[in-house]
């Protein structure tokens, strides 16, 4: 895909759309407070950046973002553990899980920053609770998906419940858990943003809401981008753990080896 | 009781229960295998071959009756038995070596000493190059190659397969078969080897026990007097053609098998 002919094609496709955006906006008069021109962006995120501004509000969203996302992932691993592997807990438990996932978490939110305050932990709470769910699910699914020969292989040699757990379960659940990961990562992201919106001292979606009361537009718009452009970077860095992770799995090694077989994407 | 058979299996019964009917799967068995001895057990699909399979693995309990390995009695799993299935299940994390190395972890065996046991006997199968690779690399039959060895690996008191060559092709089959009895005729392994092909079943064993379906019983026992080592030739001699219509000869008597 990486061909010199598809890159300039990439590049001219964006500046084409940046020229008719800037074009568009200045020759229709459009007021800056409904729609900046790309320029009058691109300013805003200079100064920002050179400033330090969005650097210092970054490193609070990026440190919320992480915890929350490592405390999602030891409960999705470990509630999801106990439903796999227990009928009972399955049984009792489960529905409440489901139906906590139920409710609206950007609705919790509000309730979320009131108990555990303008600090860290509330951003953590809040990124925790929206990543945790789809990864749970996918342990589960995933360690419930060990093939019965396999097992079979595995007890016939006499293996403790421990060693099927450990020496074929987890491996088995892998390429589902590394799916999880990459969506529990964005949705980390945008659980930590929804509770700098309602009540933090820092953080990039605290600055959002303040340029909000400004109407500096231009400077949501450069945030934005911002946080889009970390959430790429996540999203490539959770792959490359991926493809280290599952060389073994058909996913990984066929997209490798041969990529999209022709006609197959467009 | 046979002096020196490494497998008793006396009265052996099992019955399944589907809801409100019982389903007689095995149906007072009675065989033995001697120490080194290679015998066939052949049936058609559904007579209850992988049942008893799954009951001398210790993975499957009886209903009655007892099977009886070296003297002790078949009542779970157990560290001395090597099970070879129908597919290969190796683990595609694992390496070549990792797989057949398997066993050895499960077991907590010293890998050191297994690791050399595991070289010869990937050299022995012809595999010695392909001990980093993993098991997607391998061709089937390289696969199920590296599944005998890691049946192997720790020497167990018999090895049992499970028509190991049934997803094969058939010269794929064919040359599995010539590899399968190098393998024995140099570790003299007392092994079970079930299948639903009666050719293949001549051509590897010793002894050929015949078993027909609803319920699953067991009707003949062929010796075949063919000597070793067979080459695939031995399929044309005509004592190789009588065994093989004695047996078919039973399962129509049973109308085991349709034609």
């Amino acid at each position: 895909m990486n061909t010199p002919r598809n890159l300039g094609f990439s590049a001219v496709l964006m500046v084409l759309v940046v020229a008719v955006w800037e074009g568009g906006t200045r020759l229709l008069g459009v007021p800056a407070f409904i729609l900046p021109p790309p320029s009058q962006i691109a300013i805003a995120m200079v100064r920002g950046m050179m400033s330090g501004v969005y650097e210092r509000h970054l490193g609070v969203t990026l440190l919320g973002t992480g915890l929350g996302f490592l405390t999602g992932c030891v409960f999705a691993f470990v509630l999801g553990t106990a439903v796999a592997m227990s009928r009972r807990f399955d049984y009792f438990l489960y529905p409440y899980i489901v139906m906590f996932q139920a409710m609206p978490k950007v609705a919790l939110a509000p309730l979320i920053v009131v108990w555990f305050g303008l600090g860290i932990t509330s951003k953590v709470v809040s990124a925790a609770l929206i990543a945790f769910f789809p990864l749970m699910v996918n342990t589960i699914v995933g360690l419930r998906s060990a093939e019965e020969d396999r097992i079979n292989l595995m007890r016939s040699l006499g293996a403790r419940p421990s060693q099927i757990f450990w020496m074929l379960r987890v491996p088995s659940a892998l390429p589902f858990i590394m799916a999880g990961l990459e969506v529990a990562l964005i949705l980390a992201l945008i659980g930590t943003i929804v509770a700098e919106f309602v009540g933090s001292e820092a953080g990039l979606g605290m600055l959002i809401q303040s340029m909000n009361f400004t109407m500096d537009v231009g400077g949501q718009f450069s945030i934005l981008i911002v946080l889009a452009v970390v959430g790429l970077l996540l999203n490539r860095g959770i792959l490359a753990l991926r493809r280290r992770v599952l060389f073994w799995d058909p996913s990984v090694k066929t997209a490798a080896v041969v990529g999209p077989i022709k006609g197959e994407v467009a | 009781m046979s002096i020196g058979s490494a497998i008793e299996v006396a009265h052996l019964t099992k019955k399944y229960s589907a809801g409100r009917d019982t389903v007689l799967a095995l149906d007072d068995i009675d065989f033995s295998v001697a120490e080194g001895e290679f015998v066939s057990i052949v049936g058609p699909s559904g007579c209850g071959k992988t049942t008893l399979l799954k009951i001398l693995a210790g993975l499957l309990d009886t209903t009655s009756g007892k099977a009886t390995l070296r003297g002790t009695p078949i009542t779970g799993p157990r560290n001395d038995i090597g099970v070879v299935f129908q597919s290969p299940v190796l683990f595609p994390w694992r390496s070549v070596l990792d797989n057949v190395m398997l066993p050895v972890e499960v077991q907590h065996l010293d890998r050191a000493g297994h690791l050399q046991t595991a070289r010869e006997l990937l050299l022995l199968v012809g595999l010695r190059d392909f001990e980093t690779r993993y098991p997607w690399e391998l061709s089937g039959g390289m696969q199920q190659r590296v599944a005998i060895v890691r049946g192997l690996i720790h020497d167990p008191a018999m090895l049992l397969m499970d028509e190991p060559f049934g997803a094969l092709d058939a010269m794929t089959r064919e040359s599995m078969n010539l590899e399968l009895q190098r393998i024995w005729l140099e570790r003299r392994k007392t092994v079970l080897f079930i299948t639903h092909s009666i050719p293949e079943a001549v051509f590897l064993a010793d002894r050929v026990i015949v078993m027909t379906p609803r319920p699953g019983k067991l009707r003949l026992t062929e010796p075949i007097r063919i000597p070793r080592p067979r080459t695939l030739d031995a399929m044309t001699l005509p004592v190789f053609g009588e065994h093989v219509r004695q047996i078919r000869a039973c399962f129509n008597s049973n109308s085991g098998i349709d034609g």
